[in-house]
């Protein structure tokens, strides 16, 4: 393993270098996919700390009375999912060349997707307050809205990022131009979907 | 589309020197300009928790003074403990030393994010802002101590609970997107833009140090944003995350159910590793500063490096050695005692080594040097008396007196200030082509480090005697004997004494400036890259025309049969040792191209 070989190396006894050598970094990928790596991996430290403390809340004191979910959620849910392969499938039109209208069409489709599961997160919201789960009465209700509230500010930073791509996409005059911010999307929609399920399936378990 | 490593399409990457006085100095992209960004606020915003420190010292030596209110004082040490934890080390840590050494180091044109790395700055300005602006609310700044315990800390009646706190809580949370926003690009330009040659292992060790603490602080920070995101809640909305049902100003509150128990484990989930962000920068630039000034390469390179990754990891390990006096499972309290005494394990590791690299070395003792020679002595002093509180027994009776005041100013505010001395005077040829004047920075160095021992020492005994520490007066205590006042005088006056000598360093970095005299590029004989620029202080860009290729690690001081006491990492030489060894550092497609073998000649070690 290169990792483990390169951190047991001895580098006082191997002067040198081939003349013919490149620079090596640890990843051999764009540097935007590699911080994106790391900003997923430390937005996943956020949505689990959360997590433990919400089980750390409930098991605390016995005032944790679980909530309705109301069934719009699911529908929400759908449009994530559908915006995640949307963008999937720009992706594989950006890598493969495939025509650039489909790409654009495809990519758009995954950004209007997310924006709408937004506003179905906004109404989830206001049946939940109409319902009487409002903010301060439970903390069932506290965690839902803290959870969904963080989850919807992920995601629109992540529409700030397509919004962009989207500007550079109507200027492209093939597919190669926008390709990366396309697969970076892509990655980080993959990621905010499996947070989605995850903190779904958490709170209707809860 | 084949991946080319950044140093590797350095040809299409030209620069573009900025022209306006606002892009060059104001909002630049530059790794330099805006390191000295960074540690100009931190430092600016340092000088005001100093002062907030003697305003309390003052109270506790000289009661009589009737400086501070009870209220006013514990604000003081919310405000002090804050912002010279997070608000100057962090931000000078990795922000300035990060921003500054990590290209040059890496030997890199600059961050691979440069527009993100200027948001960082002025994000951190923002956050800054927001804190001082706390002393201006009605009700004062936060007083619940630097770690907010919920519930006291936005409950009424504690100093500062409304505005204060709100104000405090936003403001944290500016400062996390700041350091994510820096820290994803410390990470990223170390793993990925590294130059020719320069494989992990050949990095100097204050790399390794602000790499590894970077990453302590992109996964430790979540901790303290989910607790600053609820505890606004709380505060601002009335949930009950933390918050249990009880009386407040005599009449029962709302909220029910929260637990403060669950704050302090998000807080410390934190604040743990936090010690250590601070901590392993230090030891990296103090490792790399001993070395050069000790012309001796550092000794047992690769357990210093495996003793940085270890003590990160460990340290998400230890947290609740912070809570043992708020009651837990002994069990429970067994395990994070047992972590704790481990951390010691490489730490002590480090400590021979840097006094194992100072034996038998070619020692100047410059005022870099006096500072990181300081450091060992305050830090081994901090380590010991940390390795007493780790223990649960000897915590409970400890915890609440000013033992742990003594222990923790030592350990981890001393100690990292005595290298941030040290590396701002080591570098300060390098960022302003000047050297500083050598006698007063050696005045500066006995009168801080003699003076700190005046101050810390006898807080121990302090300790000891039972003293609590958190009060805005003794009063009368009967097992507190009435000489304890005195020695809280005279700390009182050592503290002064301290806190004047420093205004030494400001005299001597601003009359340097312009009078100093030319340091040329690399005034003390040191191997890394960033003493090799071709022009000193170094230009945008960094490297003129073409990226320095690395053949060797950082350490090659006092090689026998070289004909200086050093050889710069970017020197071929004629010092190539061992072709048998240098496999690895040959990727298999180079060596499909490569004609001849290079030359090689053994060295005697």
């Amino acid at each position: 393993m290169s990792l483990y070989r390169n951190v047991t190396s001895r580098p006082w006894l191997t002067p040198g270098l081939h003349p013919d050598a490149h620079a090596r970094p640890a990843f051999e990928k764009p540097n935007e996919k590699v911080a994106l790596s790391f900003f997923i991996a430390v937005a996943t430290a956020v949505f689990s700390l959360l997590i433990v403390s919400s089980l750390m809340r409930m098991t605390m004191s016995n005032d944790w009375v679980s909530l309705d979910l109301p069934s719009l959620l699911w529908l929400n849910t759908g449009a994530l999912v559908i915006s995640s392969i949307a963008f999937q499938m720009a992706t594989s039109y950006a890598r493969r060349g495939y025509s650039l209208s489909g790409l654009r069409w495809r990519f758009i489709t995954g950004g209007v997707l997310a924006i709408a599961f937004i506003a179905g997160q906004y109404v989830v919201w206001q049946q939940l307050h109409a319902a009487g789960y409002g903010l301060a009465t439970n903390p069932a209700n506290d965690f839902f809205y803290l959870f969904t509230g963080l989850h919807v500010i992920h995601l629109l930073g992540g529409l700030w990022v397509w919004s962009k791509t989207l500007l550079t996409l109507t200027r492209a005059k093939g597919t190669e131009e926008a390709r990366l911010n396309i697969e970076l999307c892509t990655t980080y929609w993959h990621f905010l979907l499996l947070v989605w399920l995850v903190l779904f399936y958490f709170l209707a378990a809860n | 589309m084949a991946y080319v490593p950044l140093a590797d399409q350095d040809d299409a990457h030209a620069m573009h020197d900025p022209e306006s006085f606002v892009s060059k100095y104001i909002w630049s992209q530059d790794h330099k300009v805006i390191a000295i960004q960074y540690g100009s606020i931190a430092i600016m915003v340092g000088l005001v928790a100093l002062v907030l420190s003697i305003m309390m010292r003052l109270q506790l030596g000289f009661p009589g003074l009737a400086l501070l209110d009870p209220a006013s004082y514990y604000q003081a040490v919310t405000m002090h403990g804050m912002i010279m934890v997070v608000y100057l080390l962090t931000a000078l840590f990795l922000g300035g030393f990060g921003n500054y050494l990590i290209p040059l180091m890496c030997g890199t044109r600059d961050m691979v994010f440069p527009f993100l790395n200027m948001l960082s700055v002025w994000v951190f300005l923002l956050s800054v802002l927001i804190l001082l602006a706390s002393f201006f609310v009605p009700g004062g700044t936060a007083g619940a101590g630097w770690t907010l315990y919920a519930p006291q800390s936005i409950t009424e009646g504690t100093p500062g609970s409304g505005n204060g706190m709100l104000l405090m809580i936003i403001s944290l949370a500016v400062f996390i997107i700041a350091f994510t926003m820096g820290g994803l690009n410390y990470v990223t330009t170390i793993l990925q833009a590294r130059t020719r040659g320069l494989t992990l292992m050949r990095l100097p060790l204050s790399i390794w140090g602000i790499f590894v603490a970077t990453i302590l602080g992109l996964f430790a920070f979540p901790a303290l944003l989910v607790s600053a995101i609820m505890l606004g809640f709380d505060l601002m909305l009335g949930t009950s995350f933390f918050i249990p049902a009880m009386l407040q100003m005599g009449e029962m509150n709302s909220q029910e159910g929260g637990s403060p128990i669950l704050f302090q484990h998000l807080f410390w989930f934190f604040g743990h590793p936090e010690v250590y962000i601070v901590a392993l920068p230090a030891f990296g630039l103090v490792s790399d500063i001993l070395s050069c000034h000790a012309r001796k390469n550092i000794f047992g390179y690769r357990m210093m490096v495996w003793a940085i990754i270890a003590i990160g990891g460990l340290s998400f390990l230890v947290w609740a050695h912070h809570m043992y006096v708020s009651g837990m499972n002994p069990y429970f309290g067994f395990f994070f005692a047992t972590t704790t005494l481990i951390i010691a394990v490489p730490t002590a590791m480090k400590v021979y080594n840097w006094v194992l690299t100072l034996w038998e070395g070619n020692i100047r003792l410059n005022t870099p040097m006096l500072f990181a020679i300081g450091f060992i002595f305050t830090f081994i002093h901090g380590g010991l008396t940390g390795l007493f509180l780790g223990n649960v027994v000897i915590d409970v009776p400890l915890s609440d007196t000013y033992f742990v005041v003594a222990h923790f100013h030592m350990v981890m505010g001393v100690s990292p200030v005595l290298v941030l001395y040290a590396a701002l005077y080591h570098w300060y040829p390098k960022i302003t082509g000047r050297m500083f004047n050598e006698t007063i920075g050696k005045v500066h160095f006995w009168c801080t480090f003699l003076g700190t021992y005046a101050i810390y020492l006898p807080m121990h005994y302090l300790g000891f005697l039972g003293v609590p520490r958190r009060y805005y007066e003794m009063g009368n205590t009967d097992f507190v004997p009435a000489s304890a006042q005195a020695l809280n005088a005279n700390i009182t006056l050592a503290a002064i004494f301290v806190a004047t000598a420093q205004i030494l360093f400001f005299v001597n970095v601003f009359w340097s400036l312009k009078n100093g005299k030319k340091s040329g590029g690399n005034p003390w004989g040191a191997t890394t890259l960033e003493w090799q620029t071709p022009d000193t202080p170094p230009k945008h860009g960094n490297w003129g025309e073409e990226l320095p290729s690395v053949y060797r690690w950082a350490y090659d001081y006092s090689v026998p049969g070289a004909p200086r006491d050093y050889i710069p990492q970017n020197e071929h030489g004629d010092f190539t040792a061992d072709p048998g060894d240098e496999e690895h550092l040959v990727h298999p497609e180079d060596k499909e191209h490569a004609h001849g073998a290079p030359d090689t000649q053994e060295i005697p070690r």
